[in-house]
């Protein structure tokens, strides 16, 4: 009686086991459509910014009929992944791996944090799958194209540009907000804290910040590094206060930004906030400081009213209109997939990875924040990095003046003494808050 | 003048975040001692009461005030309603206990992402504005807070060790099985524990939200820090949570003002003087011997 259950339950077993290997190695289907992933933290404003970009870019395309691919159109099919990623970065990489082996994407964009986008970018070249990296900065990203060229081709960065550039950007601002101090207030030895939360991508800025400041005429009054989550600063702002800086040089992506924001303006802290402070990026910014926020300055990618070129202002207005809020950086999956993919694609003819790297990666065009260019580095080696300058992507200094964001630079801005001056459409004058003319007025 | 103004900001920094944990560990530590649930939904419980402040005053237009009553109210029959039903059944076996809670901790969580979504929100301050003590600037809401957790202890205190219902919470967290012979009916006072318990969570949700931020990962460092002043006063303890609680509120305040550059170590350097304490005294500081407990 036994003998024939057995022969039933292993028959039925060598029939699942058979059925799962067809199907899991049968050759694709010819695809009807282009799949794209788009990966972010879905249920936070990164990722719906990944989405909302995205999905901007795919109805523009398909409404237009879709991507040309040699003699057929194809349309785009977006398939969205919640990669968890400040929760869990496991939760990133399997949201990757889902991507790549359930849903057989041909192409992925977004990716937030650097410490999910590093395993998360493994995964995407080891599947050969070209990977536009919307959200990170870190610069190793790039760099291990440059190192390890037929690994990691198929990376592109889409956004924001790398953290040396974004330093880079934070001192030219730091610099023309201490210029202004220094005119109107007349301060002669500007004194400025750096306040960085505690993550992996704040390490190389602090430390060049610490050579750079005082190379700028300026005095470091000391190096104050909360925690990413933190949601009581006040101790830190009082030790901040103590120090006599003028400046608060901010480096903070995550959480952090908002109470101190809060806080520094409750407490009229006598010193202005400029630098890098993602929250200050986003619409919600105002309700979630309680107005307490006012004159906090960030850099930023997108502001309503500044335009780098042509194709700005019907990106940020089309995104305003159809989402309700400013565009993060985040967003720009959808210069990813309209400027940097359909193009490319539609050039190559067809889907092939390795073809189209090769293109992409020698390609220049215009895009709703600047044109883009790819770098190589001193050896000649591609590293899919952003081109950062007059002419390519600079981003914009940005501040929150009475509950609106206004970009205030790049304002009559010369990257060196003989080149042309660089202001934007829709610039205007930065604003020192009333408390810190009232604490150094003579 | 500067060592001055240091001490100064730590002592006052030191008070709030010490309060604070006060009220979120006495609260965890009462229904420990009753009915020896470790609730780690405690601090979501804590979360919940601070999204309901947002929603009553940002989405429905009430004041403040009456979105921290409502939080109170809710979230505390929200809480008896999770005892009722999901800890009452299982009471007797802690392990399930834990686990259910640690569930119930991660759905609150998960509901409030699907209802709120992951950004971050705040709401608006009681009283809006800082005072000057002594050269440091204190919020108005600091204050406030650190008063209110002071007349919530009191309260507590008052209601454990004037009233019959705090003699029979006593009882039943001293013998549960001597107070059940006493005619106290030790499941109505577990139950009423609960509430006690969530409430002062829900409380200090209410008068700590202005001062904070909003999201739904808001609860898990509370909770670890709750549970290192209840291991660290010693399990159960009221006294031992009270004064643990300003241990590490005054650790971390130092650890913020003395080392700048390491503030984001607060955390650590708090669980690291837990640690020290319980190498030399494994039962807390004023907790019952694992000895005596057996």
């Amino acid at each position: 009686m036994k003998k024939p259950v057995v022969s039933i339950i292993i028959a039925v077993v060598v029939i699942v086991a058979a059925a799962v290997i067809y199907y899991a190695t049968r050759p694709p289907e010819a695809a009807a459509t282009i799949k794209i992933g788009v990966i972010g933290p879905m249920q936070y404003v990164q990722g719906i910014g990944h989405w909302n970009g995205a999905t901007m870019a795919a109805d523009e395309i398909n409404a237009a009929g879709g991507i040309q691919v040699g003699d057929k159109k194809m349309k785009i099919e977006l398939v969205q992944a919640d990669s968890n990623e400040f929760i869990n970065i496991t939760d990133a990489t399997n949201a990757m791996e889902r991507l790549i082996t359930n849903d057989k994407v041909d192409f992925i964009v977004g990716g937030f944090r650097t410490e999910a986008v590093l395993p998360m970018q493994d995964i995407a070249m080891e599947n050969k799958k070209i990977f536009i990296g919307v959200g990170a900065a870190h610069d190793e990203l790039c760099l291990r194209v440059a190192k390890d060229y037929d690994t990691y081709k198929y990376f592109f960065r889409g956004s924001p540009f790398n953290s040396s550039y974004l330093g880079r950007t934070s001192f030219i601002h730091l610099g023309t907000v201490a210029a202004i101090l220094k005119n109107t207030l007349n301060i002669e030895n500007i004194k400025v804290a750096i306040a960085a939360e505690k993550a992996i991508w704040t390490e190389p800025m602090i430390k060049a910040s610490e050579g750079v400041i005082p190379k700028m005429g300026m005095e470091l009054a000391g190096v104050w590094r909360p925690s990413p989550v933190a949601t009581d600063v006040t101790a830190e702002l009082s030790a901040i206060q103590r120090s006599g800086a003028h400046i608060i040089f901010t480096i903070f992506s995550s959480s952090v930004g908002i109470p101190f924001a809060r806080q520094a303006g409750e407490l009229k802290i006598p010193a202005v906030q400029v630098g890098i402070n993602v929250e200050a990026q986003k619409d919600g910014f105002w309700q979630a400081t309680q107005q307490m926020g006012n004159y906090v300055s960030t850099l930023n990618t997108y502001c309503r009213g500044v335009e780098y070129n042509e194709l700005t202002k019907p990106f940020v207005d089309g995104y305003v209109e159809r989402f309700g809020e400013t565009p993060t950086y985040t967003a720009d999956t959808y210069t990813a997939i309209k400027y940097a993919l359909k193009p490319t694609i539609e050039k190559a003819g067809t889907l092939d990875a390795d073809t189209l790297v090769a293109i992409l990666e020698n390609a220049s065009y215009m895009a709703p924040s600047g044109k883009v260019e790819y770098l190589k580095d001193e050896n000649g080696n591609h590293m899919h990095e952003l081109k950062w300058g007059p002419g390519n992507i600079t981003a914009l200094g940005v501040q929150w003046q009475d509950g609106e964001l206004k970009g205030f630079w790049p304002n009559k801005w010369k990257a060196v003494p003989e080149a042309p001056e660089v202001t934007y459409k829709g610039i205007v004058p930065y604003k020192i808050p009333p408390w810190v003319i009232e604490a150094y007025k003579k | 003048m500067y060592w001055g103004h240091m001490v100064l900001d730590i002592i006052i920094s030191g008070l709030i975040s010490g309060s604070v944990y006060a009220l979120l560990a006495i609260g965890f530590s009462l229904i420990f001692g009753v009915a020896r649930i470790v609730n780690i939904a405690h601090t979501a419980f804590y979360m919940v009461a601070g999204y309901c402040i947002y929603y009553t005053t940002h989405e429905m237009g009430f004041h403040p005030v009456w979105g921290m009553f409502a939080a109170v109210i809710v979230v505390t029959g929200l809480g008896m309603i999770c005892y009722r039903f999901l800890i009452n059944p299982i009471r007797e076996h802690e392990g399930a206990v834990l686990i259910a809670t640690i569930a119930l901790a991660m759905a609150l969580q998960e509901i409030m992402t699907i209802m709120f979504t992951g950004t971050y929100l705040s709401v608006p301050s009681l009283v809006k504005g800082y005072l000057v003590i002594l050269g440091v600037k204190v919020f108005y809401q600091q204050l406030l807070t650190f008063i209110a957790a002071l007349v919530a202890l009191g309260v507590l205190w008052a209601l454990l060790m004037k009233t019959r219902l705090g003699l029979a919470i006593r009882s039943t967290a001293q013998d549960k099985e001597v107070a059940n012979l006493m005619g106290i009916n030790e499941a109505r006072v577990a139950m009423i524990t609960m509430g006690i318990s969530v409430g002062l969570a829900s409380f200090t949700g209410a008068i700590v939200v202005p001062l904070t931020i909003l999201d739904p990962l808001m609860w898990m460092h509370p909770l670890i820090m709750m549970m290192a002043v209840v291991v660290l006063g010693g399990l159960g303890s009221l006294k031992g949570s009270f004064i643990g609680a300003y241990i590490l509120g005054f650790a971390e305040a130092i650890v913020v003002f003395a080392i700048p550059a390491g503030a984001f170590l607060k955390g650590s350097a708090a669980l690291s003087i837990m640690i020290l304490v319980l190498i030399i005294r494994p039962e807390g500081l004023f907790g019952v011997t694992f000895e005596e407990e057996r």
